[in-house]
């Protein structure tokens, strides 16, 4: 009988920042839903309130006067000042906790060996047979399970580099002082308002990438997940035998 | 039955994850230490900030076709509703507190005094924003007039309308009271400043959220500190909600 080889997998600053970045993206989805409730109405451009169009109007929750019901915000009921404190005091710990883990990404050349996909990977061919092997919850065995897959690779890349970079410059437009003291973010998102509709579709983003991220947990052994996330170590899910 | 005794240990779990969640949120520790937040933001703010650096102005092509009224709509005092009564020409503004020579202005005092225009953005705590063309008296004008102590720290906006039944006010430092943009507001989009929009006279500090531009303004007041003002909070919204002094994002 075969022995499931242990591998060491993830490393300890890996580890640190995935606990510590759920834990603010947790605290910031919850507190910006009751943001979100002061005026959950959305619109594109330099400025947008009631009178104007809204391209997304968030309808409230059946049987609720808010779209986002107490069990989703922080506070639980309605306290947009409360909310605030929470947002901006986690939003220090997802920036501060970002910068450092890209920093670290690349210069331990994380990035580059373990997430950036691989020549072959990004072959059209390559990317199908994976999507194919996702949707028929095939995972990889053996030697290939030492690596991520190419899709997992990319969502967690798209999370890296291109949502959470984003939330954080949207979040930094939206402050009217800084848009003094730094113009050119009000060019690169096309205004204010447009700045806030971007945080929220890369919110929503975050928040569909852990509905994924969870379901792939659970269906790939949440316990072998769990344990490489903690301690860093991993058991190779075994070859099917023929 | 078994589906009801389910539902109701999933129902009774969430209502004690909700209670547990909302013992942390409610803690004195907790929201004490959730402060650094902010004075982490107006340190950072401050330091990559130029004082000068101004807000963005835009075009008249960009001006809201409709600019939201927000809080007090009119203020209900007799005192006030008589000054709206007379046009606001028996109204005036008193500047006082740390000053060597206290003033008293007339609504056409103000008027002839030097003006700027600005269109900006008015961005409010909730989140929507509204862009207006605002006139009025430089700040720091007003100040040097009065000959602002040197001792003073904080400017002091009392106002003429009561929110849910207490008076409202508001509270700038000096490093936005003398920025070029922060104006004593009479006029709105070329036309008097409405009763709506805070008539006869509102601030405009540019670089902050909405509920620091105090509308209805009467007396201005410079201070040393804002312990012992109304609830100590430096504003309406600081002391009964729980909202940021510093509202810098």
């Amino acid at each position: 009988m075969d022995h499931a080889a242990l591998i060491y997998r993830t490393r300890l600053p890996v580890r640190i920042w995935h606990w510590l970045n759920a834990l603010s993206v947790f605290v910031m989805l919850m507190s910006g839903m009751m943001i979100l409730n002061a005026h959950p109405w959305l619109y594109w451009g330099k400025f947008g309130a009631n009178p104007d169009h809204a391209w997304l109007e968030i309808p409230n929750f059946p049987g609720s006067d808010v779209p986002f019901p107490p069990l989703l915000t922080i506070p639980s009921r309605y306290d947009l000042a409360a909310a605030r404190q929470w947002h901006f005091f986690f939003a220090w710990v997802l920036a501060a906790s970002l910068v450092a883990f890209l920093v670290y990404a690349v210069t331990s050349r994380h990035l580059v060996r373990d997430l950036w996909l691989r020549r072959e990977e990004r072959s059209p061919g390559h990317l199908w047979r994976d999507i194919k092997a996702h949707a028929a919850l095939r995972f990889p065995t053996g030697d290939a399970a030492r690596a991520y897959n190419p899709l997992q690779k990319l969502a967690y890349l798209g999370v890296l580099l291109v949502l959470l970079p984003l939330v954080v410059l949207t979040g930094l437009t939206m402050s009217p002082a800084l848009n003094a003291a730094f113009p050119v973010l009000l060019d690169l998102f096309g205004g204010r308002q447009s700045a806030r509709s971007i945080h929220f579709l890369c919110a929503s983003g975050l928040a569909l990438f852990i509905a994924a991220h969870l379901a792939m947990v659970l269906l790939a052994g949440p316990l072998n997940e769990l344990r490489s996330m903690v301690t860093g170590w991993y058991r190779l899910p075994m070859e099917k035998r023929p | 039955m078994t589906i009801l005794t389910r539902r109701n240990a999933l129902v009774g779990g969430a209502g004690l994850m909700l209670a547990g969640c909302d013992r942390i949120v409610a803690s004195p520790t907790v929201r004490k230490v959730l402060t650094l937040g902010e004075k982490a933001t107006m340190s950072a703010q401050r330091l990559v900030t130029d004082r000068n650096a101004l807000a963005p102005e835009f075009t008249r092509a960009d001006l809201s076709p409709s600019f939201r009224v927000n809080g007090t709509r009119a203020p209900g005092s007799a005192d006030y509703q008589r000054h709206a009564a007379e046009n606001f020409a028996n109204w005036r503004l008193a500047v006082g507190g740390m000053v060597a020579h206290p003033l008293s202005l007339s609504h056409a005092q103000l008027r002839a005094m030097p003006a700027r225009s600005q269109i900006t953005r008015h961005d409010c705590v909730e989140g929507w924003s509204a862009i207006g063309e605002w006139t009025g008296v430089p700040l720091a004008l007003v100040l040097r007039h009065a000959g602002l102590s040197a001792n003073a720290r904080y400017v002091v906006f009392h106002c003429a309308d009561d929110y849910a039944g207490k008076p409202y006010y508001e509270s700038i430092d000096m490093v936005d009271a003398f920025h070029p943009q922060t104006i004593l507001a009479h006029t709105m989009n070329r036309q008097p400043l409405s009763v709506g929009h805070g008539a006869p006279l509102r601030l405009r500090v540019e670089r902050q959220l909405g509920y620091k531009q105090a509308k209805y303004v009467m007396r201005i007041e410079a201070v040393a500190s804002l312990a012992g003002i109304h609830g100590g909070g430096g504003g309406y919204w600081e002391d009964h909600r729980g909202y940021q002094w510093y509202a810098g994002i």
